[in-house]
């Protein structure tokens, strides 16, 4: 690791501020992608601007419609909480099987979503839901909100305040994990909403993405038949030492037949 | 008093500081003015070294000196050693590269050390290693043992990136017995690369002292003798003497921590240079890039059956990847360890095996848990069941046509080694029973039902232990003896302190080796605390590997504990006015036979430091004896592994839903560590059956370098596993016990793959049988 400054700001105005006048400044949440890869120096940040001690920034609350989670909430918390299994509970499982008690317990939903890393659990979750992502200084919305591999809508210094998730019907989550590191090779966020039916997959390709062949056959018939003939473009999908395109496309349905199966 | 015997499963004296967080690791040693080193490495797998800059890297802040192998060569050091020599069939010796302390010429594999800085503090010692220059010219890698005999030499002294073909056996009556046979099964296979990580990874402290010429050396060892042997008489750092090696707690070690390495040797004359000492610990990434890996092996097999399905041959051809250097013993690993092993518990009358050992831009690979003898199991056990399935005969009762009985023993093999007892029948019908093999076709059924696919497999391993008789490992190549020694020294108030030259790491040698000493002399287990570790503190040693410590160590010190009992009957008889033949020994009470006299152990442990009543004349005072114990033979520790796996045929997911161990270990002194040590074991074969994998890329890049990437097994990646023991003890050591270390990695990985394909309904599927791998083979078995 190298030297850096390291900031403990009392207020996200104080945050932001520190932000700007720093080189090359990172917020730092739960630390447990950012920590890691700057000890192996792959990351060398001049300043940390530690947001732990900013009031106000975690808790879960249920408000007019929507499920909303500080962005410093841990893994844990969401996993555990009894306002997320009243509201949206594929999210307590989602967030409990987010890689082991240790970073459940350092790790925070608002870190997770701003790393964007395309075997995240949160991104799936983000866009199936429609969930608008609160800033310091806007809304955006899931869909406007990841740009492409570890790339998000997020100006440099913008600093994630909530995730504001809608309530829906119904909605679940489940991962076919990579065995070495536990991050989703194949994770898949299925809503139903109405006539609507949501199916967001990570880890499969490059970024999250909404899968709509599924969407369209599962409205149409909300059952694992309408999935046999789907097919996803193999070229589309990751490969690499873990698994083939082959596999991970076949996964994504497997996944999704899984997912299904959830609901009652 | 309370006493413990050998049998009872004593809770480990050791775990009351592990588990209390007062075990003092290496990293744990701190010593005043202590520098700290970083390693400049290799960034490529092949390149000539062109310049090295060190000036910047020297000129940076709080750095003490920056060292290259420019300067190992200008102290005329001498390069890293094989211990073990092995000869091609043609006669000639093993070509052996020099094994350089820091590259200074050319890098051989991606991680390779070149340069060693060393700084006042940790950060400054690794900035400064990234202002090291170094300008290379990179040379095409060759990763693939297949392709290495076909590929531009790594060394120049190794033609072809041969090291060795070694052979074993009679191949003229191995081919014909083949040739004439009524069915031959033939199959090719590749054994996975493996990387270790031992919890801990490799730290060492070097501690120079100008004022007497002292090298002190703290390190990660399972042999710290070994160490300071190779230190003085290959690269002379300074003469035997003069160096202490001091091996404190080690959190793990699988054979990676037995071999001297390129860190710990420059960090010892980096101190000696600078006379101040130095600590490095390796981080996991310096782990995973340069600890000796274990296993890639690369066969083909012919296994011969008459009519009545009797095997008449077994013919072998492996290509072993050694890496880019001979590693401490790896030229052993591949031939003797290997090529040994191969007649299983079978009774082949033909086996030939030929070993290709050859050189690649990896990093070395030498002995992981096991070494040689899983690379054995699972050839032999992966073909012997792929015969019954061509034949259509119950892998059971296949095998149990062949074993070799009873009756037989001691059998002569066909492949060098006379084993002393066993009972294969035993281990593999009790092994049944726990498994429910009648029960299987049933669970299969209702498994089918589900939707799933459910398989068993077999595994009847052997593994030869106890290393080694020096004369037969002197005469096949070895460079060392492998006695053990041992020391009891019974205290003036009766407690007992014991000195082995074995290591625990992890073993638990501190309790199993008190409880044998204790049940020996009838104290508590409490009263005996063992010492280790330490070349400063007791006699040479060879330290532990290949599953041999309480059956050497153990019997050194069963011999020590004979002796100390010999002459506490002579202080008796002398105290109690009788002859010394007179005395009997029991329970902690020396008797005068046909009397009612008895002395205590204690009694007697006063009387030999406190000689006032003493027979001086013909007896020293104290009470410490000391042994070395060579072995007549190996030991031969073997049983059967059954796997049963559940498939999620969508998924390719293998689930084992049971794994049945039967292991005969000969006389078990503690159940519940034996039990551990196999439990520890099933795991690490599972991890290689399952999870594991060592990938470089064609460039030599290690793309396995951590974690995210390489799979150890977890717990929830394990069945419980069902264990228990059948029991022929050694006939030729006083402990009669065989060793345990290694059989659950031994045994395992056939176990798991045969019971993988028999549940597919295939006969091959390479390790590590991943989901993916398991969902292509399903795949292709129904033709989609």
């Amino acid at each position: 690791m190298y030297d850096f400054n390291y900031h403990r700001p009392h207020s996200v105005a104080d945050a932001v501020k520190l932000f700007r006048q720093s080189d090359d400044a990172m917020y730092l949440a739960g630390g447990h992608t950012l920590i890691p890869s700057m000890k192996v120096r792959l990351r060398a940040p001049t300043d940390l601007i530690d947001l732990a001690a900013i009031p106000g920034l975690d808790g879960i609350s249920e408000e007019s419609g929507n499920l909303v989670i500080g962005a410093f909430t841990r893994h844990d918390a969401v996993a555990t909480s009894e306002v997320v299994r009243r509201a949206i509970p594929a999210l307590n499982i989602l967030a409990g099987g987010i890689g082991d008690a240790q970073v459940r317990n350092r790790g925070t939903i608002g870190g997770s979503v701003a790393n964007n890393d395309p075997a995240a659990d949160y991104p799936a979750a983000l866009l199936a839901l429609n969930a608008t992502v609160r800033t310091d200084r806007r809304e955006i919305s899931a869909a406007e909100f990841s740009t492409g591999m570890f790339e998000t809508a997020l100006e440099e210094d913008e600093m994630i305040q909530s995730i504001a998730f809608p309530l829906v019907e119904a909605a679940t989550y489940v991962k076919f994990p990579n065995p070495a590191s536990r991050y989703a090779m194949v994770g898949v966020f299925m809503v139903r909403q109405g006539g609507e039916v949501r199916v967001a997959i990570t880890g499969a390709a490059s970024g999250v993405f909404r899968c709509t062949d599924m969407e369209t056959a599962l409205a149409a018939d909300f059952s694992a038949s309408a999935l046999e003939n789907i097919k996803l473009d193999v070229h589309a999908m990751n490969d690499d030492m873990h698994a083939s395109a082959e596999y991970r496309a076949h996964l994504c349905v497997v996944m999704a037949k899984q997912a299904l199966s959830k609901f009652s | 008093m309370v006493q413990q015997s050998i049998g009872e499963s004593v809770l480990r004296k050791e775990d009351q500081r592990f588990i209390t967080g007062r075990g003092r690791y290496t990293d744990d040693i701190n010593l005043r003015g202590q520098a700290y080193a970083a390693f400049v490495r290799a960034p490529m797998a092949h390149a000539h070294i062109r310049k090295i800059d060190v000036s910047a890297a020297m000129a940076a802040a709080e750095v003490i000196s920056v060292l290259t192998g420019e300067q190992v060569a200008e102290d005329g050091l001498g390069a890293l050693p094989c211990g073990w020599m092995v000869h091609s069939k043609d006669g000639s010796e093993m070509k052996q590269p020099a094994h350089p302390v820091l590259a200074a010429t050319r890098v051989n594999y991606a991680g390779e050390p070149i340069a060693i800085v060393v700084a006042n503090t940790l950060k400054a010692a690794r900035n400064a290693a990234e202002l090291v220059e170094i300008e290379y010219e990179e040379i095409d890698a060759v990763i693939d043992p297949r392709l290495a005999r076909t590929s531009p030499a790594i060394h120049e002294d190794a033609p072809a990136n041969t090291s060795y073909n070694w052979e074993l056996g009679d191949k003229s009556a191995t081919l014909a017995a083949i040739e004439s046979a009524a069915h031959v099964t033939r199959i090719s296979l590749v054994n996975n690369r493996l990387i270790p990580n031992a919890i801990e990874p490799r730290a060492a402290v070097a501690d120079f002292n100008p004022g007497t010429d002292e090298l002190t050396l703290y390190t990660t060892s399972q042999n710290p003798h070994l160490v300071r042997l190779i230190f003085s008489a290959f690269v002379q750092l300074a003469p035997e003497h003069k160096i202490r090696i001091i091996a404190p707690d080690v959190g793990g070690g699988f054979g990676s921590k037995i071999f001297v390495y390129s860190e710990e040797t420059a960090l010892s004359w980096a101190s000696m240079k600078l006379g101040i000492p130095i600590k490095w610990t390796a981080e996991r990434s310096e782990s995973f890039l340069a600890d000796a890996h274990g296993r890639d092996h690369v066969t083909e097999a012919a296994l011969g059956l008459d009519a009545e399905g009797k095997f008449v041959g077994l013919h072998v051809s492996t290509i072993a990847n050694v890496g880019a250097y001979l590693s401490t013993f790896a030229s052993s690993v591949p031939t003797y360890l290997y090529g040994t092993l191969l007649a299983g518990q079978y009774k082949t009358p033909n086996i030939y095996v030929e070993v290709d050992a050859v050189f690649t831009n990896s990093a070395p690979v030498d002995a992981y848990r096991g070494a040689g003898r899983p690379e054995a199991t699972f050839l032999l056990e992966r073909i012997v069941e792929t015969a019954a399935r061509e034949l259509n005969i119950d892998p059971v009762e296949l095998r149990r046509r062949n074993f070799i009985q009873p009756a037989d023993f001691p059998y002569q093999t066909p492949v060098a080694l006379e084993y002393d007892i066993g009972d294969y029948e035993a281990s593999l019908s009790r092994a049944l029973e726990i498994a429910d093999y009648a029960g299987f076709p049933a669970r299969k059924q209702a498994s089918i039902a589900l939707g799933r696919k459910r398989g068993i497999g077999f595994s009847c391993y052997i593994e030869a232990c106890g290393l080694a008789p020096s004369q037969v490992a002197g005469s096949l190549g070895a460079g060392v003896g492998l006695w053990e020694s041992g020391e009891v020294r019974v205290n003036p108030t009766g407690n007992v302190t014991v000195l082995t030259g074995s290591h625990s790491h992890g073993q638990g040698h501190e309790t199993t080796f008190a409880q044998l000493v204790a049940s020996k002399f009838g104290i508590s287990v409490d009263d005996v605390d063992v010492v280790h570790g330490d070349t400063g503190k007791m006699d040479f040693g060879m330290g532990t590997y290949g599953s041999r410590s309480l059956a050497v160590g153990g019997s050194a010190l069963s011999s020590a504990s004979d002796k100390v009992i010999a002459k506490g009957k002579k202080i008796a008889a002398h105290l109690m006015k009788g002859d010394a033949d007179e005395i009997d020994f029991d329970d902690g009470e020396f008797r005068l036979r046909e009397s009612n006299q008895s002395k205590t152990f204690q009694e007697i442990a006063f009387a030999a430091y406190v000689p006032h009543d003493y027979p001086l004349e013909e007896l020293e005072p104290g009470l410490t004896e000391k042994a070395f114990y060579d072995p007549k033979n190996f030991t031969y520790p073997a049983g059967t592994h059954i796997c049963e796996v559940e498939i999620d045929p969508e998924t390719g997911i293998v689930d084992i839903v049971k794994f049945t161990a039967v292991d005969d270990f000969g006389t078990i002194i503690n159940p519940m560590i034996v039990e551990g040590q196999v439990h520890g074991g099933i795991a690490q074969g599972i991890g290689q059956a399952l999870l594991e994998q060592c990938r470089y890329d064609e460039a030599g890049q290690l793309q396995t370098g951590s974690y995210m990437d390489y799979c150890m097994p977890r717990a929830d990646d394990l069945p419980s596993f069902d264990v228990d023991v059948t029991s022929t003890p050694c006939t030729h050591n006083p402990v009669g016990a065989k060793g345990c270390g290694e059989a659950g990695a031994i045994g395992s990985p056939p176990a798991v793959i045969n019971a993988i394909t028999d549940a597919i309904g295939i006969m091959d599927i390479e390790m590590p049988a991943t989901s993916e791998r398991v969902w292509q083979a399903i795949r292709q078995a129904e033709g989609r």
